[in-house]
């Protein structure tokens, strides 16, 4: 039997501001514990929380960045439940009257465009952090993290494939960093993603049982989990069982999913609307200003790189991701470097020494790797020395040129003192000149290396299958 | 009756209160005169009239984003039952 597999994502995008939500604590990640807290957030008796104006401006600036509506009255509301990391027993959330509702985003898998839609986006607080005692029956509880402002993005369960989820969740997080309202960064936890999945036989209209995944801190372990959870679902409903809706924690160390022991009761969340926080109503003039604020998103800076410098979709894909990276790219445009030269040598060499890091901890200025791409567009240096120049420059952020200059590695193109080379060479391998005269045109390959060893790969390449054109062939 | 003793037990199980058979049967009579009496507003005709879940009609307090100073944290925890100088301690739970 066949199967279709539904998707949906919740993501929790933890926005970028210097206090919490509801009160002046820093939202400082790493601080010592329990030192960013106050009545409010340790829900004290007796106190009345303050909405921070800054999260209702990044939650309408990612609403409108999502072609979402902005719901014009919205209210925060109580989300009752126990657990020793909500001092409050209840988390301050959004209900019935979300702030963002109806948005969609464009995703792109195997060259095939496709929109997933966004059910709503909610503003609400995060819970504080346990930490388990390894010998004693003891949990112990920070609550520097209560109250940090979230944005909740719940997507329609329209992806088909672990690969559209992917897609999707880069997508979210692309535009919240292009937005500059969260820093998306998963190991920290200020980017967090749970997934429902189910499975249902082709054709068939009604939903089968989801589960729902956790604890997948990571794009790659998102992908995984879920690949692991079609097989497993698959293989259950193959064999004439049941899927049993439950939570599962990811566990990337077996790479499996894993029934959470002891779960909660079914939720029983008894939301009411909270008293403690006026209602908010947002203007069209609120929204126009956001609006004028916005700055360019992934989906068009991808379509203006391939229009503007005539760069494959691959390409612009990639570079567009991150909004650093495209920054990168853009700086890196100085006159004499081509942009698809610049893209292949920041998406082959750059990305793959950087070894997953940030482009902001690069050493090489953009500027630089524009300088470089220059000099072999020049001639100054073959691409192959190129290489060890950008080596160099990973090492030391030197300019280009100081290194070229140093290391003495401008390429030789003078015909006549090739030339004087390529004659030596000839003469000392008469055998070899012979067998090329005879037909045996592989050995241009060794000539050229001959060459290349002796002029410690600075002979212009092209030059010097010329050359040895010339010196054997008469 | 507005409210059942299974009802009660499922509330108080959900905000962690142990009562006895004793206190059962008085809370369940007690939340029940409360609810009869809210129940009471039902008996007015709002038709027409927009639903409010607020007193008063003010919208937007907000502030604006800025750090405050925190606890020192000897007070943040100074209400705790345990605690161990940085940490609030709790019965382990997964």
């Amino acid at each position: 039997m066949e199967f279709e597999i539904v998707i949906g994502l919740e993501i929790h995008a933890q926005l970028k501001t210097e206090s919490k939500i509801f009160c002046g604590c820093s939202t400082k990640f790493g601080s010592p514990p329990n030192t960013n807290t106050c009545p409010v957030c340790l829900g004290l008796p007796g106190v009345l929380p303050v909405l921070n104006k800054k999260v209702v401006e990044y939650s309408i600036k990612m609403g409108l960045a999502t072609n979402s509506t902005i719901n014009r009255f919205n209210q925060f509301a109580r989300k009752n439940y126990f657990y020793p990391d909500l001092p409050k027993g209840y988390q301050t959330s959004q209900f019935d009257l979300p702030i963002v509702e109806h948005g969609e985003v464009e995703i792109e898998v195997d060259g095939t465009t496709k929109r997933i839609g966004i059910t709503r986006m909610h503003m609400e607080e995060d819970a504080g952090k346990l930490m388990h005692d390894e010998r004693d029956p003891v949990s112990y509880v920070d609550l520097n993290r209560t109250g940090t402002p979230l944005l909740e993005i719940v997507s329609e369960p329209d992806m088909r494939s672990p690969e559209e989820a992917y897609a999707y969740l880069k997508k979210i997080h692309a535009i919240l960093r292009y937005l500059d309202i969260c820093d998306g960064n998963m190991q920290e936890g200020s980017f967090r993603c749970d997934a429902n999945i189910s499975l249902r036989p082709w054709g068939q209209k009604e939903f089968g049982t989801r589960t729902e995944l956790k604890n997948m801190n990571s794009f790659r372990n998102v992908q995984n989990a879920l690949e692991y959870e079609v097989r497993r679902q698959r293989d259950l409903l193959l064999d004439g069982e049941k899927v049993v809706q439950e939570t599962l924690l990811w566990n990337p160390d077996t790479n499996r999913t894993e029934s959470m022991r002891g779960k909660e009761d079914a939720h029983d969340y008894r939301y009411f609307p909270c008293p403690d926080l006026v209602p908010i109503e947002i203007s069209d003039a609120w929204v126009e200003e956001i609006k004028k604020t916005l700055p360019e998103l992934p989906d068009d800076r991808k379509a203006r790189f391939i229009s503007q410098y005539e760069l494959p979709d691959y390409d612009a894909v990639i570079l567009t991701s991150d909004r650093e990276l495209a920054d990168y790219f853009e700086s890196s445009l100085i006159p004499g470097a081509t942009p698809k030269k610049v893209s292949n040598w920041i998406m082959t060499e750059l990305l793959r020494e950087l070894k997953g890091e940030s482009i902001e901890t690069c050493k090489v200025a953009p500027t630089q790797l524009g300088g470089l791409i220059a000099m072999i567009d020049k001639g100054t240096i073959s691409g192959k020395i190129a290489k060890t120049v950008f080596f160099e420059m990973m090492a030391s952020g030197k300019d280009p040129e100081v290194i070229v200059k140093e290391k003495n590695l401008v390429q030789v193109s003078d015909e006549g003192e090739l030339m004087a080379i390529v004659e030596e060479i000839v003469a000392a391998n008469p055998e070899q000149a012979e067998d090329f005269r005879n037909g045996k045109t592989k050995l241009m390959g060794y000539f050229v290396g001959q060459l290349m060893q002796r002029t410690k790969g600075k002979a212009n390449p092209k030059l010097a299958n010329d050359l040895f054109n010339k010196a054997l062939n008469g | 009756m507005k409210i059942t003793v299974e009802e009660v037990l499922h509330v108080a199980h959900l905000a962690r209160l142990n009562l006895n058979e004793e206190e059962l049967v008085k809370m369940t009579g007690q939340l029940d005169t409360i609810l009869s009496y809210v129940d009471k507003l039902s008996e007015l005709d709002t038709t027409g009239i927009e639903p409010t879940t607020h007193a008063h009609n003010s919208v937007n307090a907000f502030r604006e984003d800025g750090v405050v100073t925190s606890l020192p944290r000897e007070e943040s925890l100074a209400n705790a039952p345990e605690e161990n100088g940085e940490m609030f301690k709790v019965p382990r739970i997964i």
